[in-house]
């Protein structure tokens, strides 16, 4: 077993990044910034964002596909990365505005009364007017880029060092991820958390410094920056479970016991990945939430996080590029049959509208996924590559159950 | 003040017919100049004379007390709104134009304790017990007098109301401090809201400085800068009695030196460098030597004053001995409060639990036989709530379309349980994170169904007349009594459910699947029937859940939804596969989340924040819930 | 002779049954031990205990010249320490090749960082390869381990633990689901293992004992009940009544 380059063992890395740098040519091509305008600025911040879900699915198929962890709290750190990133965005602007309003009064603004106005001018809608402690760091650009992906990872690490270390495993570890975000979500719902409540955050589409510039140019700025995060980290991704690493961690969620005994401190790894991937999830969140432009606690209810888990596991799981096809596909889809868009079906009897039932056929062809297609759309391409699972097992290994339920001595 | 009184005894009295009374007639027409012109000392005899004359007397002294007495044309007319009627015949008087008689607040409190008198006296139980709710919603001095003088009560019930009516008010207006005193200690321990609502206004303190101290009823001396009288208090309360200039705030000094701009200058300062506070005071200080702005407190001369003031909290009230008896009695009942709430906090703690245990242990049924959770749980709860809501358009009387509409929801969401097993779970056994997703997605199929069905408003599941209301104990402690049923029928599945697994052939199969199914399997039990028997059982629990939780919640397509979380946390806290760690796990998360919102009533955000944060914690410590499985067969 | 082992007067009892009974129990440096008795004697309950799979409640276990208390320790540690364990069935990991399942039990850095950073060398490809072919897998290194036959899965445990390079091996029923030759092959390996490392073997099959010629351990209802020559301990009234008696 020779070291061959990344590439190498893993072409569909070349693939992957071939693809999408096409893809964001194509789009900065037929953009209203930089090329025909035949793709409306509305839609490039769609496909934006839809990168940006990608990036988090991409995450979430470390944890789940590779890791075995169902964690149903990824979208938590999504929404943190964005809250963070937020706080810079919503504070720079509302300084900008805010001094520009006072440049008028007779007497010239104290540092104090500056800072009050905009504390006043954001948390106003609240009841309060004084800073936060949490927006402490508000005023600096680079702090909260730390902060980006630092809240998160703590969190991360604070949270998967408590469950891992009592072995919390399985149904009990989702529903614990489950209950933490929940209980981030209604903490930052309540008017004094120092989040805006459920007003969120809001402007994010607006660029502190960057006024003169367009939203069509922004858009296809974030496209950009979209795009190379998640080949940066498709590369990262790619690495990390190529390797000895991925041979570890896939046999954990195999047989985690059987790790344990070959020496291997588990809950180390699982908390490397389960943290590094927080803090993905939370760059993905840094970058998406700018281009959707608000940001509230509805966006932490756990529902978010099973969507997530949905869409990875309709794209197919233990397979990298799987989880972004599924958070692509899936989600344009439900954007366009939600959005109102898709032309009605009608039936003898009944016109099916989409927008009404379009959930219904998501939840249902997901179960059907689940019962028929265990491996998701990766799956195809699998049996196109000729990558068949081993001849010799009953079933197809679940990530959750692992190899001791596919002995043959049971079968 | 006694409106409300007035207003009964009006409409009492203008009920009856009008008939003329010559009686009334000759004491009117003998007395009109003292009833034009009554004096609190001497109106008595009269007010009494009047009131002997039978119901016309009392309707006219109680329009006199009322304001709403007038004399046009040498007769007096009672106004009420557009019309009057002639107060001695009771005939309608047409286009009187009246001049309003306005007796003095004295008068009218003698008017008032005869009529109180009068209607204590009634020999009517109804319009006693009518009299006496009256005076104690707002008693004055004059109901004291009358309660005292009146004749005693007969009926124990009025009699025990009155004696209590009368003390409260002896505590309030009694001008004898022992008796108020007595009747304070008489009353110590009482928990009732009344007691308590008396007894403030006797314990009500305002603060005051003063450089010695004053002739007063005081409560206690305050330190500035301590905890409950910061400094800034202190201050404020110099500058509210004018012991000192009031300070300078920034708004203030900002709004002066911008009055006082002059080319481009204040007090000889620069504009553009206002922005820096020192800058900003040297400004308001040249300003103020030249006269143009008043002088602000310095901090000396606050200081000096702070040092050479003391402050008091004194009592409304002047005497000491009533206070201080107030006082004791007050923690007394204090005391007993926290006891009385502590009992309220318990039994909706109780009834929470009851609903968390009827929402999750079909969930604990499911996860305990095949390790499966099921996330469409909660959709079935939301199906048993629209079963109860369909029934009930269907069926008017409220009583039978709930006997029918809980075995009804059973049946369907047995139905949908069993079906549920046999489409999507049983092809997914020994995998349950998938089962978990696959749930998910009936779960959200189900919801945006119910959407399209019932659309998104909530549907109203209304109680039967005999569960609306509450069991009522004391001002402190009630519960309403759809809880009170809930808790019940939490009871009743507990004994269903233990009757189920210890006593009969399934609950045998069912444990025997539980603990080794392939030793059952081999034994000639079907596991796959007891497993689709067992979820369907849960399912059909989870939809009586559903009607019992619609009684008091809204019904709408995510009513499951809300419960789903927390039922899971019941029971992974509880311990999967043991029907009391459920109802451990249950019983934990009700009191613990009441607890918790007790402290801070307002934010049940907070509190379900930190109810979660326990939970995530509690797992850390007992990983396998309250109740564990034991043996080897809960370390493979 | 200092023992590389020493479990001193371990109990051990699940919802009241008594599994382990005050069981003391040592091992030499290079040693080969068979470990037999009839089912529930506590076997297995014995190396969880070992392998810190099972928590005794009370009693001691040492190892080492500096004689640790594994009892503070948690699997991994126990493992990294030198302890190697193989199971009654094959577990190996099914979805990887066999070259991987071998290059992740090689001896090496455990650390999550130090995992991630390690790269292949001459020496551990050929390390593996050296295994593979010890164990007889040396035309299968590329496949999944789960296309395996049963036997091969054994072997290829076999040389995970080999990689591991333990100071001490637990094997439990080795022989189970082997052909004849291959039960001559793996007491040929355990002999020659016990050569320069402590073996313990746990074995129902008397005959597979036999062959390995070495000191036998008794064990009854938690407890020692003979310890010596297989036909010393066969002799023992007491051995025969558990065996045969019942």
């Amino acid at each position: 077993m020779t070291r061959q380059p990344l590439i190498l063992r893993n072409p569909s890395v070349l693939v992957v990044l071939a693809l999408l740098a096409v893809f964001t040519l194509a789009v900065t091509l037929l953009s209203q910034a930089y090329g025909s305008g035949v793709v409306p600025t509305s839609t490039v911040k769609i496909l934006g964002k839809t990168l940006c879900l990608a990036l988090a699915a991409l995450a979430m198929d470390l944890v789940w596909g590779y890791l075995g962890i169902l964690s149903l709290g990824q979208m938590a750190f999504f929404a943190l990365g964005g809250y963070m990133i937020g706080q810079w965005l919503m504070y720079a602007r509302t300084e900008a505005i805010v001094a520009a309003a006072m440049a008028g009064n007779p007497i010239p603004p104290t540092a104090q009364e500056l800072r009050e106005a905009v504390a006043n001018q954001i948390f106003g809608v609240v009841g309060s007017s004084e800073l936060p402690l949490a927006w402490a760091f508000a005023h600096s650009l680079t702090a909260q880029l730390v902060l980006v992906v630092a809240v998160p990872g703590l969190l991360a690490l604070a949270f998967g060092w408590l469950a891992f270390r009592s072995r919390v495993n399985g149904v009990y570890l989702s529903i614990l991820t489950q209950a933490m975000t929940l209980a981030l979500a209604l903490w930052l719902f309540q008017n004094d958390s120092g989040f805006r409540g459920n007003n969120g955050l809001s402007g994010l589409q607006n660029i502190p410094g960057l006024d003169g510039v367009p939203q069509a140019t922004l858009s296809v700025w974030f496209l950009w920056a979209s795009a190379a995060a998640l080949a940066l980290c498709y590369v990262l991704a790619a690495w990390l479970v190529s390797g000895k690493f991925g041979s570890v961690i896939r046999a954990i969620r195999d047989d985690e016991t059987r790790v344990r005994f070959l020496g291997y401190p588990v809950e180390g790894f699982k908390l490397v990945v389960f943290t590094l991937a927080a803090m993905i999830t939370a760059v993905a969140g840094a970058l998406y939430y700018p281009q959707a432009g608000i940001i509230n606690p509805a966006e932490l209810m756990p529902i978010a996080s099973i969507y997530l888990a949905v869409w990875v596991a309709i794209g197919g799981r233990g397979r990298l590029y799987g989880a972004m096809i599924g958070a692509i596909a899936v989600s344009l889809l439900s954007s366009w049959f939600t959005g109102g868009r898709a032309p009605d079906l009608p039936l003898p009897g009944y016109t099916v509208k989409w927008v009404d039932w379009w959930q219904v056929a998501l939840g249902l062809s997901f179960v059907l996924v689940t019962l028929f297609a265990p491996k998701g759309i990766a799956g195809i391409f699998d049996r196109l590559a000729g990558v068949l699972p081993p001849r010799r097992h009953g079933r197809d290994l679940g990530p959750g159950q692992g190899a001791l339920q596919e002995k043959e001595a049971k079968a | 003040m006694t409106c409300r009184l007035i207003a009964l005894l009006l409409t009492l009295l203008l009920a009856l017919p009008a008939a003329a009374n010559p009686a009334l007639e000759a004491v009117v027409a003998d007395n009109l100049d003292q009833i034009e012109k009554p004096s609190r000392r001497t109106v008595g005899p009269l007010v009494a004379e009047i009131a002997a004359t039978g119901p016309e007397g009392l309707a006219l002294l109680s329009a006199w007390a009322g304001r709403a007495l007038g004399l046009a044309g040498g007769r007096l007319v009672i106004v009420d709104g557009d019309g009057a009627t002639d107060a001695v015949t009771g005939q309608p008087v047409a286009d009187a134009e009246p001049r309003m008689l306005r007796p003095n607040s004295g008068v009218r409190g003698v008017i008032e304790s005869a009529l109180v008198a009068g209607e204590i006296a009634s020999p009517d139980r109804a319009r006693r017990a009518a009299a006496l709710a009256s005076i104690a919603r707002d008693g004055t001095a004059a109901h004291l007098a009358a309660l005292r003088s009146a004749a005693p009560e007969a009926d124990p019930v009025l009699a025990a109301r009155r004696d209590r009516i009368e003390r409260l008010l002896t505590i309030r207006f009694d001008t004898d401090p022992a008796a108020r005193v007595a009747a304070i200690q008489l009353m110590a321990g009482d928990v009732g809201l009344d007691f308590r609502a008396a007894l403030n206004p006797l314990l009500a303190t305002r603060r005051l400085a003063a450089a010695e101290e004053p002739q007063a009823n005081i409560a206690r001396e305050l330190r500035p800068g301590s905890d409950d009288f910061p400094r800034e208090a202190a201050v404020a309360l110099l500058t509210a009695e004018g012991l000192i200039q009031p300070r300078l705030t920034p708004a203030d000094q900002r709004a002066a030196l911008a009055a006082h701009v002059a080319q481009g200058r204040v007090g000889g300062v620069p504009v553009a460098e206002l922005s820096d506070p020192q800058a900003r005071d040297r400004a308001y200080e040249a300003l103020e030597a030249a006269g143009a702005v008043p002088p602000a407190a310095t901090e000396s001369e606050t200081e000096a004053a702070l040092a050479g003031t003391r402050f008091f909290e004194v009592y409304a009230e002047a005497d000491p001995d009533v206070t201080d008896a107030a006082r004791a009695a007050q923690r007394g009942a204090e005391w007993r409060l926290a006891a009385m709430s502590g009992i309220d906090l318990g039994l909706d703690a109780l009834s929470l639990a009851s609903i968390y245990f009827l929402a999750a242990i079909g969930l604990a049924i499911t996860f305990g036989v095949m390790r499966v959770i099921n996330m469409a749980h909660g959709e079935f709860i939301m199906m048993g709530a629209y079963t109860g809501y369909v029934t009930q358009t269907m069926i008017a009387d409220r009583t039978l379309s709930l006997v029918v509409a809980l075995p009804l929801a059973f049946a369907v969401t047995f139905a949908a349980g069993v079906a549920l097993y046999r489409l999507v779970i049983r092809h997914l056994a020994h995998r349950p994170l998938e089962t978990l997703l696959a749930t998910f997605g009936v779960s959200i199929a189900l919801q945006q169904l119910a959407k399209n069905i019932f659309g998104t408003q909530a549907r109203p599941l209304t109680a039967p007349a005999w569960l609306e209301g509450a069991i009522t104990v004391n001002d402190v402690i009630s519960i309403s009594s759809i809880r009170v049923a809930i808790l019940v029928l939490a009871v009743l599945f507990l004994g269903l459910f233990l009757f189920i697994m210890k006593r009969t052939r399934l609950g045998l199969e069912v444990r025997a699947v539980t603990q080794n199914p392939g030793m059952a399997a081999s034994m000639g039990i079907n596991p796959d029937r007891i497993a689709m028997m067992t979820f369907g059982l849960g399912s059909g629990i989870a939809g009586i859940a559903g009607v019992a939780i619609g009684l008091f919640a809204q019904v709408t397509s995510e009513l499951g939804q809300q419960y789903i979380v927390q039922s899971f946390m019941t029971v992974v806290v509880g311990g999967v596969g043991n029907i009391w760690g459920t109802l451990a796990g249950a019983g934990l998360i009700g009191v613990l989340s009441k607890v918790i919102e007790s402290f801070n009533p307002s934010n049940t955000l907070a509190a379900q924040t930190f109810m979660i944060l326990f939970i995530v914690i509690f797992i850390q410590f007992r990983p396998r819930g309250i109740i564990p499985q034991r043996g080897r067969a809960a370390e493979a | 002779m200092s023992a590389l082992l020493e479990v001193d007067g371990i109990s051990v009892s699940f919802d009241g049954f008594r599994a382990i009974n005050n069981l003391s129990f040592a091992i030499g440096a290079a040693e080969l031990r068979a470990v037999i008795g009839p089912n529930g004697a506590g076997k297995t309950t014995f190396m969880d205990i070992v392998t810190g799979k099972t928590r005794p409640d009370s009693g001691d276990v040492r190892f080492g010249e500096t004689s640790r208390s594994l009892l503070r320790m948690n699997e991994a540690q126990i493992a990294r320490a030198g302890i190697g364990r193989k199971f009654q069935r094959p577990t190996v990991f099914e979805d990887q090749s066999v070259a991987a399942n071998l290059t992740m039990a090689l001896k090496a850095g455990r650390g999550p960082f130090a995992v991630l950073f390690w790269k292949p060398s001459a020496a551990s490809v050929a390390r593996v390869a050296e295994l593979a072919a010890e164990v007889g897998l040396a035309e299968h290194t590329g496949r999944k381990a789960g296309e395996l036959s049963h036997g091969q899965k054994q072997w290829l445990e076999i040389g995970m633990l080999l990689a591991q390079e333990p100071r001490l091996l637990l094997v439990d029923e080795p022989a189970a689901g082997m052909t004849l030759a291959e039960r001559e092959q793996t007491t040929a390996l355990l002999v020659r293992l016990a050569r320069t490392r402590a073996v313990v073997v746990v074995e129902h099959d008397m005959d597979f004992v036999r062959r390995l010629d070495c000191k036998v351990t008794v064990l009854h209802q938690g407890s020692v009940l003979a310890e010596g020559t297989l036909d010393h301990v066969t002799r023992n009234p007491d051995v025969i009544e558990v065996y045969l008696g019942r």
